[in-house]
């Protein structure tokens, strides 16, 4: 065995050219492969964490305005939700497991001193904690308790406290927001879709009573379980838009009188790109790994041919056929196996690398949303992948070879 | 030694050519036969089917007493090693591989350790006046150089029978007489029979027995005295 490798390391030094360029096509097809199914992955992962900020079954309803005529009213009437038909969605709907009505005031200063921000306030129920994936940083969410009693506390993001209070502590503090005083109870971080100017939140009866006393409500979402499909998330929309109809007078083929936000088939819609994306980029990824292939198949051809004179004088010599056989095969699967690890290491090694340099990135800036997440591809897939190129290099050498080594040895000598 | 009965060869490469048309021929074991002829009179053609690297159409051959008929090439390959060494005009050996690698090839192929069969081969380089050569490829050697490295490489598997194929033929006068002085040593001194192929008188009349070869057939044979 030792002799063997001896003869192999041999041959491979007096061909360092052909060697070179056999190995490269294999480091090359494993190395180009591991980079596309990084950046397929990079892509996706990005993506996907722009949906981790909303449950991924949660639902959103906006009133819009009539595009039909309905029980002799005109098109281009106006829809409303009232306190009561806010309250009619909570009783009536099912399997709901979080419900919250939202006011949203777009352009609200909350001041501390003279130090001022300027984004949006929320008017929301405790359930909106779990549907749109807050985490409490410090201090607490808005409770029942804060709700009930319309309490004037508000939750902030970490950059809007840092702004209105620098180093101190912001929890317990007080902030005005339009000019009405309000405590600081919690700070939150918000996965996935940061935004450039944070929203802070307070209870939504305490929203209602001072900046919306008309009650209107803009936004209610909620999450409804046991909707996993598409057709599912279809039914229910047409149940909840007939629902609505009745009750607010417009016709229930009507898209346009309330506006149903599907997380869900939005997420699916996304899920059907990136499945696209995934087959398009396994599809180059394997027509690299085959122009490997035929790359390794031709040099071993060519390497065999170059050979056959080599084959005769070891044949008059006294080689059995098993034994060149041997001697071929060996040196393909050392070739394509130490370039095939080194086109696995380097790519993996810069896809990694790539990918910590990302996360710091992400870590350093939070409210950019990032397309591109952890490009890393599964080591299997690496290995796999590996695998084949190494079995196809040694089945590249193995044919030709078989068919040198049956030439008769005066014909092997021969040739030149 | 040898023993050749009625052997025919045809190569069919366009039109059928009949090369050996019933070849008789007897070589003891010892002597230092060689074959003389024109070209294409079928001489080369009798060596290789002689070292098993062709095979024959109609006929017998015994090689020390056994019949090498219809070998497959795992036994051909087998019979090459453990009896016969080739000596080529074109001396054939592997450009990749120093002088020394050259010679221990045999021996690699008869499982003789990395180790042992250096040693034997630079013995047998240091025989044939080619120890500072050892570590030198092929490229880097003259003519005779070469050939007495392809005869050390010939005879380092102590084999029963020599066969060379026009041995001389890339080699000016001087380093001819060279060769031939060698392979007449080796023939007395290992008493390895030695069958050569040449079309040169000078070098044929060295050997013990001349055997003519004119169109496939032994036309006569000539009893040398060597002094």
């Amino acid at each position: 065995m030792k002799d063997l490798f001896q003869e192999i390391f041999l041959t491979i030094r007096a061909n360092k050219m052909r060697t070179f360029l056999t190995g490269f096509s294999i480091s090359w097809g494993i190395f180009m492969l591991i980079i596309l199914l990084g950046a397929g992955n990079g892509l996706q992962n990005g993506m996907m964490e722009g949906f981790r900020y909303m449950s991924k079954n949660s639902i959103s309803l906006y009133p819009g305005f009539t595009s039909m005529p309905y029980n002799g009213m005109q098109k281009g009437r106006r829809i409303r939700f009232s306190q009561s038909d806010i309250e009619f969605l909570r009783r009536n709907l099912t399997n709901v497991s979080a419900f919250s009505p939202i006011y949203n005031k777009w352009s609200s200063n909350i001041v501390n001193g003279k130090e001022v921000v300027s984004s949006t306030m929320s008017g929301v129920e405790p359930d909106y904690q779990v549907m749109r994936s807050l985490e409490i940083t410090s201090g607490r969410f808005i409770n029942l308790a804060d709700n009930r009693q319309n309490r004037k506390v508000v939750v902030i993001h970490p950059k809007t406290a840092e702004v209105l209070f620098h180093d101190q502590n912001p929890i317990g503090q007080y902030v005005e927001i339009d000019h009405v005083p309000f405590q600081v109870i919690g700070l939150y971080d918000e996965d996935g879709a940061a935004r450039r100017s944070p929203s802070f939140y307070i209870p939504l009866n305490t929203a209602q009573i001072i900046f919306n006393p008309s009650g209107y409500i803009d936004d209610v979402s909620f999450v409804v379980e046991g909707i996993e499909n598409k057709e599912q998330s279809t039914d229910f929309s047409n149940k909840l838009r007939r629902m609505l109809s009745q009750r607010l007078q417009f016709d229930p083929n009507d898209q346009n009188a309330i506006w149903i936000q599907d997380r869900l088939s939005d997420y699916m819609q996304a899920q059907t790109i990136f499945n696209g994306i995934a087959l398009f980029v396994w599809i180059i990824g394997i027509g690299t790994l085959i122009a490997g292939v035929v790359g390794v198949s031709n040099i071993m051809l060519i390497t065999v041919k170059e050979r056959t004179h080599e084959f005769g004088v070891r044949k008059a010599l006294g080689a059995s056929p098993r034994s060149i056989l041997r001697l071929v095969v060996w040196e393909s699967l050392t070739i394509t196996t130490i370039f095939g690890y080194i086109g696995m290491v380097v790519g993996v090694l810069l896809t990694e690398g790539l990918a910590s340099i990302l996360a710091q990135n992400a870590a350093a800036a939070t409210d950019e949303p990032h397309i591109f997440l952890n490009p890393t591809v599964d080591l299997t897939v690496v290995l796999a992948a590996t695998a084949i190129l190494v079995v196809a290099g040694v089945v590249a050498g193995y044919v030709p070879a078989k068919r040198a080594v049956n030439v008769k040895p005066i014909e092997a000598l021969q040739h030149k | 030694m040898i023993h050749l009965e009625n052997i025919h060869k045809t190569y069919y490469a366009g039109s059928p050519l009949h090369v050996l048309k019933g070849v008789d021929l007897d070589v003891a074991d010892g002597d230092f036969v060689s074959i003389m002829g024109a070209s294409g009179s079928g001489k080369s053609t009798l060596l290789n089917i002689v070292g098993i690297l062709d095979n024959y159409d109609e006929g017998n051959y015994y090689l020390d007493g056994r019949l090498i008929k219809d070998l497959n090439e795992t036994q051909s390959a087998k019979v090459r090693n453990e009896m016969i060494g080739f000596v080529f005009q074109s001396f054939n050996l592997i450009n990749f591989k120093t002088a020394l690698e050259n010679v221990a090839l045999p021996l690699y192929y008869r499982g003789v350790s990395r180790k042992k069969r250096n040693a034997i081969a630079l013995d047998y380089l240091d025989r044939l006046g080619l120890k500072d050569w050892a570590d030198h490829l092929p490229n880097e050697m003259s003519g005779g150089q070469k050939q007495r490295v392809a005869i050390a490489r010939s005879i380092i598997a102590k084999p029963r029978l020599i066969l060379a194929d026009e041995p001389t033929g890339a080699l000016d006068s001087t380093t001819s007489q060279e060769v031939m002085d060698i392979l007449r040593q080796v023939n007395r001194e290992e008493g390895i029979t030695m069958l050569i192929v040449t079309h040169a008188r000078e070098v044929a009349e060295q050997t013990n027995k001349i055997v003519n070869f004119k169109d496939g057939l032994i036309s006569s044979i000539e009893d040398i005295k060597q002094l």
